[in-house]
């Protein structure tokens, strides 16, 4: 029943948003959606806690604690996002960057990209779960595209072809996962693509073609999560679109395409043993986080900088769950949820910020805190909590993955900490002057709702401090499925 | 013995037929006939489907190629025909393309398709498994003919093909995905098609022409 909820009420909102089109409530309406979908998600969560996995509809739909959390944090941030975007795209609209029909456009198809990503995170099918990727590829490159400048066009192309070409490797790794089942499954009774199938078969099935259908889902997947060198699609998409998709993106899509590839090494490993795709990931995240930490320093565009920020935390959560094992899994789960409540709460402030001076470029914007005091200590903070400031949550897990990477992978460690140092570098000196500093541009037309900013960041902060009892078991749960 | 042994060879003949399909588009240079060669790779794909179906006797494949037939030979194709007379573009030419180096470089990508998916058809219990290295090189080429173009409508027709070689893939390695997932898919293709249509206009707009020299400013400063 929930899940029909929390499927059904974003395909709804997006059919209701296509027909109310730009009436004044859209955006409430928009809200509204969200919000709803959060409490069905939360009463998903309720329901697994108390009763355990569930499988439903012919086991074509399966909820677990390694879904279930990112279902939550999927519906809390589409919530949060929606509430930011009201004021946002309206100040967009009062600028003249945007028409009524864009803003319909933009409505409609923010829910349906909520609606592709919570089915790609609790269908039990390797091939839906193919389908419910590029449907959520699809369902954004518009809105890359959005305000119809040359860049965004550009942006919103290269965003499709390159994820278009990744995620046709990644239907070939699925198309030969099917193969090796259907020789263990058989073709009849439609079962050889079903997850918890295939994981209970997964000793059984040809080493050879899982290793070859792993290094295909990886860089199939890995295209969308952003990985090194596969990532030149994701700085483009989040500077030119509007800035709650670079939020959404960000905090959102990467980790369910993350998702896909850890639900698909699970397989993998249990056919060739963990060495193989655990190296695989491992290397391809170092590569990813070193690599971005260094592009952060050219970068002068603000969105620019902080989509790199992602690729590096990718980076660090697919380093981590390379390495494997309970602790590194737990880490990198932890990782995820505060890396996509900490990005999304920068790119809501970073938003304002370049609507308040009417530039990207960092350059120009200067003394945001003199104008907006909010939106000055909202970037301030989110900032000092991505990079890895104690007490906030971002710190505790990556002490988690140096400490675990120390003690399984000694001669990763100096190179991760490379990547971190240059990164705080880096950022800590190009956000510094545009929070502090001279500046005298007149305030926004529409005043900006921040309290999401700074939910998020408390909600760092919290786990940073403290995780709930509930929470923890919960998390090494999901760590113990993944296994490796 | 001789039913199936016949028809196996008939699918090798297809498959060949779709390969030398997948080379002469990586030589043509007009975008028209780049969209029929498209159509003829679908027709190849549609019969091919309809053998194995036949051999196998999977309704579901029927299906499957049915589907192929009105998607792949009819609907995209008069789309895409329909979209480059809008854009007033069906004469259009590509000048920069080095034919014999690229057709170069596609015979190696063939052999190393060949090389990679010989161990794993080894395993297959289908009459169709001598076709997957084909599949792979059709993916190969296509994937090859996307970087080595400029325009828009050539790359969009690369990126099909591609969905093509995988079909083919999924067809000669398992007797195609579960009905479901071929649907799914089918519909990503179509929407996918849908939506760059509606980017040929957008681009247009912009840049008054359709080369993608124009999209190439945004970099790392």
């Amino acid at each position: 029943m929930e899940l029909l909820l929390i499927l059904g009420l974003p395909l709804l909102g997006t059919l209701l948003l296509a027909l109310v089109g730009a009436r004044r409530y859209a955006a409430e309406l928009n809200v509204v959606i969200s919000l709803a979908t959060l409490v069905a998600a939360g009463f998903l969560v309720l329901r697994v806690i108390r009763f355990g996995p569930l499988l439903v509809w012919h086991e074509q739909f399966l909820v677990d604690s390694f879904n279930v959390f990112l279902v939550a944090l999927t519906a809390f941030v589409g919530f949060t996002t929606a509430i930011f975007s009201r004021p946002y795209m309206r100040i967009e609209q009062h600028h003249g960057r945007l028409n009524s029909r864009r803003l319909r456009l933009y409505h409609s198809m923010y829910q349906l990209f909520m609606a592709a990503m919570l089915l790609a995170l609790l269908t039990n099918n390797m091939g839906l779960l193919w389908v419910a990727m590029e449907a959520a590829t699809l369902s954004t490159v518009l809105l890359v595209s959005l305000y119809r400048t040359k860049a965004s066009l550009e942006a919103a192309w290269k965003y499709f072809i390159l994820c278009g070409v990744g995620i046709a490797q990644a239907l070939f790794g699925t198309i030969l996962l099917y193969f090796a089942a259907e020789q263990t499954l058989g073709h009849e009774g439609m079962t050889a693509l079903l997850w918890t199938h295939l994981n209970a078969v997964k000793g059984h099935l040809e080493p050879r073609v899982l290793a070859l259908a792993m290094v295909f889902l990886l860089v199939g997947y890995g295209t969308k999560v952003g990985l090194v060198p596969l990532h030149s699609w994701l700085p483009d998409a989040h500077a030119e679109g509007p800035t709650p998709v670079s939020a959404v993106l960000s905090g959102l899509l990467l980790n369910v395409a993350l998702y896909a590839v850890v639900r698909c090494k699970v397989l993998v490993e249990g056919a060739i043993g963990p060495a193989l795709p655990g190296r695989m990931l491992m290397g391809f995240g170092l590569i990813t986080a070193l690599l971005a930490a260094f592009f952060l320093w050219r970068q002068r565009d603000i969105k620019r900088l902080f989509a790199y920020s992602s690729i590096e935390h990718m980076g660090i959560i697919t380093f981590a769950f390379g390495i494997g094992g309970p602790i590194a899994n737990f880490a990198a789960l932890l990782h995820m949820t505060v890396h996509s409540l900490t990005k999304s709460s920068i790119f809501f402030t970073a938003g304002h910020a370049t609507q308040t001076a009417g530039t990207q470029r960092m350059e120009e914007i200067r003394g945001m805190v003199n104008i907006s005091p909010t939106i000055g200590w909202g970037l301030m903070l989110g900032s000092i909590a991505i990079l890895g400031v104690p007490p906030f949550g971002v710190f505790a897990s990556e002490f988690l993955i140096l400490t675990t990477a120390m003690r399984e992978h000694p001669w990763t460690t100096p190179l991760l900490l490379i990547a971190l140092a240059m990164a705080f570098a880096a950022i800590f000196s190009k956000v510094q002057p545009m929070v502090f500093g001279e500046n005298d541009s007149p305030p926004l037309p529409h005043s900006p709702a921040l309290t999401p900013v700074f939910v998020h960041l408390g909600l760092v902060l919290m786990l940073g401090l403290f995780m709930p009892h509930a929470l923890a078991s919960w998390y090494r749960s999901a760590a113990r499925l993944i296994g490796g | 013995m001789v039913r199936s042994h016949l028809i196996a060879q008939l699918l090798n003949l297809l498959a060949a037929g779709l390969l030398l399909l997948s080379f002469s588009m990586l030589s043509r240079r007009r975008t028209q006939r780049l969209i029929n060669l498209y159509a003829w790779q679908g027709s190849i794909l549609f019969l091919s489907t309809c053998l194995v179906a036949y051999d196998a006797g999977l309704k579901e494949l029927w299906y499957s190629a049915a589907l192929t037939l009105l998607l792949k030979v009819i609907l995209l194709p008069v789309i895409l025909h329909r979209l480059i007379q809008r854009l007033g573009a069906q004469w259009d030419t590509e000048p920069v393309v080095d034919i014999p180096v690229t057709m170069l470089a596609g015979l190696g990508l063939v052999i190393f398709a060949f090389g990679l998916a010989e161990p794993i058809s080894h395993l297959a219990t289908t009459i169709t498994r001598n076709t997957l290295g084909i599949a792979l090189a059709v993916i190969l080429l296509s994937f090859l003919m996307m970087i080595t173009r400029r325009k828009a409508v050539t790359q969009v027709i690369g990126f099909l093909a591609m969905e093509n070689g995988l079909f083919f893939a999924a067809t000669s390695a398992t007797y195609g995905m579960p009905m479901v997932i071929e649907l799914g898919i089918a519909l990503d293709v179509l929407v996918g098609v849908f939506i760059l249509g509606i980017f040929f206009f957008q681009i247009r707009e912009q840049f008054d022409s359709l080369d993608l020299h124009h999209l190439e400013s945004l970099k790392d400063e």
